[in-house]
């Protein structure tokens, strides 16, 4: 077993520290370090930042979103268009989807998509939630922005399906060729998805 | 250890940040599961999809470890298969019973029918939401088919070839629930409450109807359920009854609901 070339403290915030996505054990060493040596500027604000996202961050119990409020920003946002809602698999889709600034709409976080394979169900996401919500009235469109997966678009279909006759138009996001991509890197599934979805220009 | 071989992949489970533990279905080695590095990057995730056909090159140290895979694409058919609700249920169910499969087993024939069931689901006239009635029902009865050849290779295949009472080869109409035999019209007739309904495309050369291909379900339900779902403590997995809804939403007159 290698020594320890640190106090427990700081092996445990190396340990901690490594377990965050992109960072691996020679990494979180170095961030480890660069935060121990600007202790006052860099560890004690983070620490009590921490410290602060620890008591305040809670799920929005309207959307499914994290915020530091209950329900969140953006439900809370009057100048949104709450009669659209966005389905979205996690935060970090929303948040993709708001720095792309396509829509001024409300929407539903997930939690995930159906995965048999690693045992996900409808119970374990927030699609009872989306129904109750949509049941509640009000919402005039609903955008599946799920990932263009089977996983994900089978679960846009049970969303389809749970929906069935409630009065909601239901859309989802076109499947076809990214911005800067080349035709000739794209797989012919994607390339026909695009054909069959092409515009009048 | 090295093999080459075409598979077809049936899911994948994420596995650190950036690779993914892929489930593939092979002719000769059956289901084989294998570490893909970068299986989670741009290039590979749309590759990695269910229902995609691959050239895989498996590699290990030892037989029993559960190895690298290096995947090129072959046959992508998700993007098709994405485009109405009987492709995606239809894939997802096919990966469900071919895990009920012990891994590294062969089973070509289970392996043939795959592969005919998927390029039906992706093709043209089947992949699309302008899917006509005969056929999402001819998807019905191509997955109904594939039932009977599980049961059948997991042991407990059903006999339909003559009556269990008379041993008659016509009007087979009923399936006895104790032995998986069919049974004769005339036979069963006074235990029909008690026997399964036998449709009659399954023993003659007659078109099904979704009606017929619904009764086919059950009866293939019925058994799959006894044999391997109860005794492994697993429920009937939901996409069959999600594929099932949707061969008869699509034979409705109203058909097929798409996004």
């Amino acid at each position: 077993m290698a020594k320890s070339i640190a106090g427990p403290e700081i092996e445990r915030l190396i340990q901690l520290l490594a377990k965050l996505p992109g960072l691996g054990p020679r990494s979180a060493r170095r961030a480890t370090l660069q935060l121990v040596k600007r202790r006052e500027q860099l560890l004690a604000p983070l620490a009590a930042a921490m410290a602060t996202a620890v008591e305040t961050v809670k799920v929005c119990s309207t959307c499914g979103n994290i915020d530091t409020r209950d329900p969140c920003t953006i439900c809370a946002d009057a100048s949104r268009d709450h009669s659209v809602v966005i389905v979205v698999e996690d935060v970090a889709d929303l948040w993709a989807l708001e720095r792309a600034k396509a829509l001024n709409a409300a929407y539903h976080v997930l939690g995930g998509v159906l995965s048999p394979l690693e045992g996900i169900g409808p119970d374990e996401l927030t699609i009872r939630q989306l129904v109750e919500r949509i049941a509640g009235g009000g919402v005039k469109e609903l955008i599946l922005a799920v990932n263009a997966t089977v996983e994900g678009q089978t679960t846009a279909h049970y969303i389809m399906d749970q929906l069935a006759g409630m009065d909601v138009r239901i859309t989802r996001l076109a499947h076809g060729v990214p911005v800067g991509g080349e035709l000739d890197y794209l797989d012919e599934g994607t390339l026909a998805a695009a054909m069959r979805s092409r515009t009048a220009m | 250890m090295e093999w080459r071989e075409e598979a077809i992949v049936l899911g994948v489970r994420r596995h650190g940040e950036s690779s993914v533990i892929t489930e593939l279905m092979t002719r000769s080695r059956g289901r084989h599961l294998g570490l893909v590095r970068g299986g989670r990057s741009r290039r590979l995730q749309p590759v990695l999809q269910p229902g995609n056909q691959v050239q895989v090159t498996w590699r290990a140290r030892l037989d029993e470890h559960m190895g690298t895979f290096a995947v090129e694409p072959t046959e992508l058919r998700a993007a098709r298969l994405m485009e109405s609700s009987l492709g995606l249920h239809g894939v997802q169910l096919l990966a469900a019973h071919l895990r009920l499969l012990p891994e590294r087993d062969p089973h070509p024939r289970l392996y043939d029918g795959l592969r005919i069931i998927l390029d039906h689901l992706a093709s043209e006239g089947a992949g699309l939401s302008a899917l006509n009635r005969r056929e999402g029902i001819a998807a019905g009865e191509m997955i109904l088919r594939f039932e009977i050849e599980l049961l059948a290779e997991l042991g407990f295949g059903l006999d339909l070839s003559c009556c269990a009472a008379t041993g008659a080869h016509d009007d087979l109409a009923y399936v006895s629930p104790k032995s998986g035999r069919a049974v004769s019209r005339v036979a069963g007739a006074p235990w029909k409450e008690k026997l399964l309904p036998l449709p009659a495309f399954l023993v003659e050369a007659v078109p099904s109807s979704a009606a017929d291909v619904s009764a086919g379900f059950l009866l293939t339900g019925y058994f799959l359920s006894r044999h391997v779902f109860e005794p492994r403590g697993l429920e009937a997995p939901s996409s069959r009854d999600a594929f099932i809804a949707a061969v008869a939403m699509d034979a409705s007159p109203a058909g097929e609901r798409g996004l």
